[in-house]
């Protein structure tokens, strides 16, 4: 039963095809626009924006694979397009740098406290939307108060609990102090997913003689599994992208993540760095924007979700 | 639910017989307490105890290695008079004001082109959204090459268009300096504000619109009347978490200028990191971050009364 319930219960709610009841797909009231009219108010705009949005990952990209010759020589070669990529940049990047190991240490470090946060967060939003203690509606307040609270004005003080419980410099300090940002966010989406599984299907489990605990994971959970990837490449995504906390808490150049190494480690004189340089970033990004291309609505579903929630 | 079952003259004549510690597995209050344990364990000692000790050292003299005594409010005097951080508190606010209300305007704008009917509308709008899935700090470092003082390609287009004859001083020159800066952040927040805009939008039912042109309501009057009195709730929070984490950022700056030149683009964030973690002057700089609470807590405010007024404006009751 429980299988044939999922997608109608807690899929992700379709943002980008616009496939939800009220916003069908037929052509609506566009009929009442000519084309040339459309192409001023509509598609020239968006190619514009678009353009703006995507051209620095152009740039990055495209400086990623120039040779060195043509990075800083605009005048005799065309800036905008080379016909002799190479991947010297990326080469010296994953064979002559320790980038390998900061990627591990970001994947490893990402999927751990993600990890971590989600088993929290199952819990708590559980136990917030289905048990409702007393006081489960001031905790959830809490909760999204706690979701505002960013790690900017945290970082110094954390520094010295960090410190002080002999976890600098090690990749738990990063595994540990991570779930501040993510619980608040995925026990908030998570309530919201909870909330639209029914009560009934808990209270013929209770008659039947199921635990709390049983509910949770076998009713719950598989009904939840929407929320649950949403809430884990969210998750994913916000470690990948942490920088203060990483900056802080990690001193030795062995233990750094991505974001936090390429600052540091990459920017010194040489004039040709920018090859290598962009050839990090966009290394560093490429794993997000392929996990972004497989659950694009889980993704979106997760963005407007704790925002709408 | 599980007490609902037993109706009231049954209860005494039952119990005996369940021992307690089954009758303490069906305790709410008992479980919920044990569900609640991993969040809560994490929440409070990474952030609430972090949270009032960085109020309590921002009264300390606190350096990094030597825990400091209660020095007052000497810190903050000390900060009131410094010029340094009265130009990063002007700093964060024109940044956030600039940048918030470009972002929103932006966004609003590009939410709706989103929303017509387009073909190969999904693939349009998930590109939409790759700047804000790109870590903000390889984008900042593109947007550094970008704005590059010898080798930008910016201003090389520029010049070949004849509109400037020299290169720009992108990051050189401090007022340069801060709308560069401005510009990334817009660049990278415009596709949040967008696409949550854009789930808003599709709640509101095409019937409406329909209705709306029957009437002759021009495009401006249907968005004035239509689209934004009903956008108004999602806007208010959407704005709140776009300020809140403008305000406090610090990625995009450390990445591109670390505050320079001359301190022109120094944040508060930024500047209580260098105090704090550059200077070891933690005191100093956690009284820096705790002079960003109040901000915050204006914002959290703000979208605390946006929530309650989409509760009441949907007909919902307050669960």
């Amino acid at each position: 039963m429980t299988d044939a319930l999922a997608p109608k219960l807690a899929s992700p709610k379709a943002v980008l095809s616009g496939s939800s009841p009220s916003a069908d797909r037929s052509e609506g009231m566009s009929y009442l626009e000519t084309l040339p009219r459309r192409l001023v108010t509509l598609y020239l705009p968006l190619g514009i924006i678009l353009i703006v949005l995507l051209f620095p990952f152009y740039w990055m990209a495209l400086t990623a694979i120039k040779p060195d010759e043509q990075l800083l020589d605009l005048d005799r070669f065309n800036p905008f397009w080379t016909w002799t990529p190479t991947f010297k940049h990326i080469a010296k990047l994953l064979f002559e740098t320790s980038y390998p190991l900061w990627l591990w240490n970001t994947m490893m470090i990402a999927v751990a406290s993600t990890v971590l946060s989600i088993v929290a967060s199952v819990l708590a939003a559980y136990a917030i939307v289905r048990l409702r203690y007393r006081g489960a509606q001031f905790i959830g307040g809490a909760i999204f108060l706690a979701y505002l609270i960013p790690p900017s004005i945290l970082f110094i003080p954390l520094s010295t609990v960090v410190f002080q419980y002999g976890l600098f410099d090690t990749p738990f300090a990063l595994i540990l102090t991570y779930p501040t940002i993510l619980i608040p966010f995925s026990t908030w989406l998570l309530m919201g997913y909870f909330k639209t599984i029914p009560f009934e299907l808990e209270e013929c489990a209770l008659i039947d003689g199921a635990s709390r605990w049983q509910i949770l994971l076998k009713i719950v959970l598989p009904l939840a599994v929407p929320g649950l990837i949403s809430a884990f490449i969210f998750c994913f995504t916000l470690c990948w992208n942490e920088f203060i906390y990483a900056l802080t808490f990690i001193s030795s150049t062995s233990n750094k993540t991505v974001p936090v190494a390429i600052v540091n480690e990459f920017v010194d004189g040489d004039i040709y760095r920018w090859g290598s340089l962009m050839a990090g970033a966009l290394v560093g990004s490429l794993p997000l924007v392929v996990l972004y291309a497989f659950f694009v609505e889980h993704y979106v579903s997760a963005m407007t979700g704790a925002v709408k929630e | 639910m599980a007490d609902a079952v037993l109706p009231g003259p049954l209860a005494p004549e039952a119990s005996p017989r369940i021992p307690a510690w089954d009758r303490l597995k069906g305790d709410r209050n008992w479980l919920g307490a044990w569900f609640m344990l991993p969040a809560a364990a994490f929440l409070i000692l990474f952030l609430a105890y972090p949270l009032g000790l960085g109020v309590w050292l921002s009264f300390t003299d606190a350096r990094i290695g030597r825990s400091g005594i209660f020095i007052g409010l000497e810190n903050y005097e000390w900060l009131w008079d410094d010029a340094t951080f009265r130009l990063a508190v002007f700093n964060t606010i024109l940044y956030t004001a600039v940048a918030s209300v470009i972002k929103f305007a932006v966004g609003l704008y590009l939410a709706l082109l989103l929303n017509q009917n387009m073909p190969l509308k999904a693939i349009i709008r998930a590109i939409v959204l790759i700047p804000f899935i790109v870590p903000t700090v390889l984008s900042a470092i593109a947007f550094w090459w970008l704005y590059d003082s010898q080798f930008s390609i910016l201003s090389w287009s520029l010049r070949q268009l004849h509109i400037i004859s020299s290169n720009i001083d992108f990051l050189g020159d401090p007022w340069n300096a801060r709308w560069s800066v401005i510009f990334a952040n817009i660049w990278r927040g415009v596709p949040f504000v967008a696409i949550t805009l854009l789930a808003g939008l599709q709640t509101v039912p095409p019937s409406l619109y329909e209705a709306a042109t029957i009437d002759g309501a021009s495009r401006w009057q249907i968005f004035r009347h239509v689209t934004y009195p009903l956008l108004t709730p999602i806007i208010a929070v959407v704005m709140t978490f776009s300020v809140l984490f403008t305000f406090t950022d610090f990625q995009l700056i450390w990445a591109m200028t670390r505050g320079g030149p001359v301190n022109a683009t120094h944040l508060m964030a930024t500047l209580s990191y260098q105090r704090a973690i550059g200077g070891g002057y933690l005191g100093e700089g956690a009284a820096i971050a705790t002079a960003m609470i109040p901000f915050l807590l204006a914002a959290i405010l703000i979208s605390w009364f946006g929530l309650q007024r989409r509760k009441w404006q949907h007909g919902e009751s307050n669960d």
